[in-house]
């Protein structure tokens, strides 16, 4: 139960990008496309689960023990650089075209802080593996969904008129503060400890 | 100690993390072998996983033309891949017509090769060579462009069409690239090579071209392009800016030569800005005084006290010199703004035919 509700808060209530604001520069540049914006929000879950599946034992088995702690930063980034690096050869091996569609943002998954910020909640909040590793799936998802919410509003966007100064990341950012305002409705339904 | 420590911790995850990677590299960029299959077994290559079609067809001596070195922005290396090209990429989607994207034709510079794959090249490509050339003569023309001549050593000879051009293969700290050039020469001359090269601030091609010297050595191939003069009876107009001149030279010295003179009214418009960049104005004027369809019309945009010519640019001024009655080619080699004018003045006042208007657009 109590998993299930890390899982529901962590999609809606305590969505990562739209409730932390974390992650937005792919959710800005990536959300011109639906298709992109899935390829992306299916990468940034994958290297979130499996980074947050690899930080959580070299904190809990190999920093605190030693009394390390202060080097989650340094342990969590070259984790993430790596998975990154190893997920980039997969998919230009098995999905050529996703891998051209990305480009320059596949790489820089790395420097996304919605996945550093994922682990580091993970620790701060003292979660166990498995629930470590929920609140990062749920994270993803969650990231995923704005993603994809931000890009299909962004489609229909051709058919509106925008003011020239506003075309472009302008009227996507204030779409994404609306849509953060609506994701705050749901702050009543969970709460994440 | 706690400085040990976490020095060792780091170590220790650094060192799996590198050792993973190195398993993905091997097991996920790392291919066989695979067979490249050209025109339904007229060749058969055998080239390693992972390479580009356009690396794969240039390792095996196949040369299809490629402007900007594998880029993927000049959009010449299209190949018809019959199978195993996989899906079609977004840098390719913007190159190729919905025609070509139903047809099956590629970007080979785009497409990697992961597993067999047959593809289809016309014959004129496959008759394309790589030829190793020495440098003999060196001429600085205007103080931008060096016209450089070269002796072919290896093939002896090129057979090429007036107009056509070459790459050239440049050296650079990782490896070569391709830059074309169009041939300055005659077509009767095919054991030597003209080209005039502008020397562009920073350009890779161009700094190494005006390095060489006589006696270096040189590697190109070619020659591609189709750039040539039409088989028709009709005027031949030729406007040319800077550089453009090159493939002009080319062409009007193989029109006019000593085995072979047209009878087709030839008009050259030779745009240049200053007195220096007015090159091969002499060779020209010798030449109109010798045949009498032949006109040379040297324009200046920044002309001096004593330039007696024609001012302004080169499309300013052909509406004064051509009549509208002759049905007309045109041949069109300089900078975009001054082809696309010329393309506009020539469909809308002269109603030359859009398939009539020919152009050499890497300037």
């Amino acid at each position: 139960m109590k998993l299930l509700s890390i899982l529901i808060a962590a999609i809606f209530a305590h969505n990562i990008a739209l409730r932390y604001f974390l992650g937005w520069c792919p959710l800005v540049s990536q959300s011109k496309k639906l298709s992109s914006a899935w390829g992306m929000g299916v990468a940034v879950t994958l290297v979130m689960t499996v980074t947050s599946v690899l930080n959580w034992p070299i904190y809990h088995y190999l920093l605190v023990p030693f009394g390390l702690e202060y080097l989650q930063y340094i342990a969590f980034i070259i984790v993430i650089a790596s998975s990154v690096q190893v997920l980039e050869m997969a998919i230009e091996r098995f999905f050529p075209s996703l891998y051209t569609t990305m480009g320059v943002f596949l790489p820089l998954i790395t420097v996304n802080c919605a996945i550093l910020g994922v682990s580091l909640f993970m620790i701060l909040r003292d979660y166990t593996f498995l629930t470590g590793l929920v609140y990062a799936l749920g994270s993803g998802i969650g990231w995923t969904v704005a993603i994809i919410s931000l890009a299909s509003i962004r489609e229909k966007l051709r058919f509106a008129k925008v003011p020239k100064p506003l075309q472009g990341p302008g009227i996507t950012m204030l779409i994404a503060g609306i849509m953060a305002f609506a994701f705050l409705g749901f702050s009543g339904m969970v709460g994440i400890e | 100690m706690s400085l040990l420590n976490s020095i060792i911790v780091l170590d220790i995850i650094a060192g799996v993390l590198a050792v993973v990677l190195v398993l993905a590299n091997r097991t996920l960029v790392q291919y066989d072998d695979v067979t490249l299959d050209v025109n339904d077994g007229e060749e058969e290559f055998t080239v390693e996983g992972g390479s580009t079609l356009l690396e794969g067809l240039i390792e095996n001596e196949v040369y299809i033309p490629s402007a900007c070195g594998g880029q993927g922005s000049c959009g010449y290396c299209t190949v018809n891949v019959k199978e195993g090209g996989g899906p079609v990429l977004p840098t390719e989607e913007p190159m190729l017509s919905r025609e070509q994207l139903m047809e099956g034709t590629r970007l080979a510079c785009q497409v990697k090769v992961r597993n067999d794959i047959e593809v289809e090249i016309e014959d004129k490509y496959l008759r394309i060579q790589k030829y190793r050339a020495e440098v003999i003569k060196t001429v600085d023309v205007t103080p931008s462009i060096v016209e450089i001549t070269f002796d072919l050593k290896e093939p002896e000879t090129i057979d090429f069409k007036a107009g056509q051009y070459v790459q050239m293969q440049v050296p650079t700290d990782s490896g070569t690239i391709d830059r074309a050039y169009s041939i300055a020469s005659e077509e009767s001359m095919t054991d030597k090579l003209t080209l005039n090269v502008q020397l562009v601030e920073g350009g890779v091609g161009s700094t190494y071209i005006h390095s060489l010297e006589v006696g270096d050595e040189v590697e190109f191939t070619g020659p591609y392009g189709d750039f040539v003069i039409q088989d028709s009876d009709k005027d031949i107009i030729g406007l040319a800016a800077g550089v453009g001149l090159a493939p002009f030279r080319s062409i009007v010295f193989s029109l006019f030569s000593e085995e072979y003179t047209t009878d087709r009214e030839v008009w050259l418009f030779f745009g240049a800005r200053y007195k220096d960049d007015m090159y091969y104005k002499e060779k020209f004027e010798r030449l109109e005084e010798e045949h009498d369809n032949f006109h040379y019309v040297p324009v200046r945009s920044v002309p001096d006290p004593d330039w007696e010519g024609e001012v302004g640019h080169n499309t300013d001024i052909v509406g004064d010199y051509l009549g509208e009655e002759s049905e007309k080619e045109v041949y069109l080699c300089g900078p975009p703004p001054m082809m696309q004018q010329a393309i506009d003045i020539f469909t809308e006042e002269f109603d030359v035919l859009e398939e009539d208007i020919l152009f050499d657009d890497f300037y």
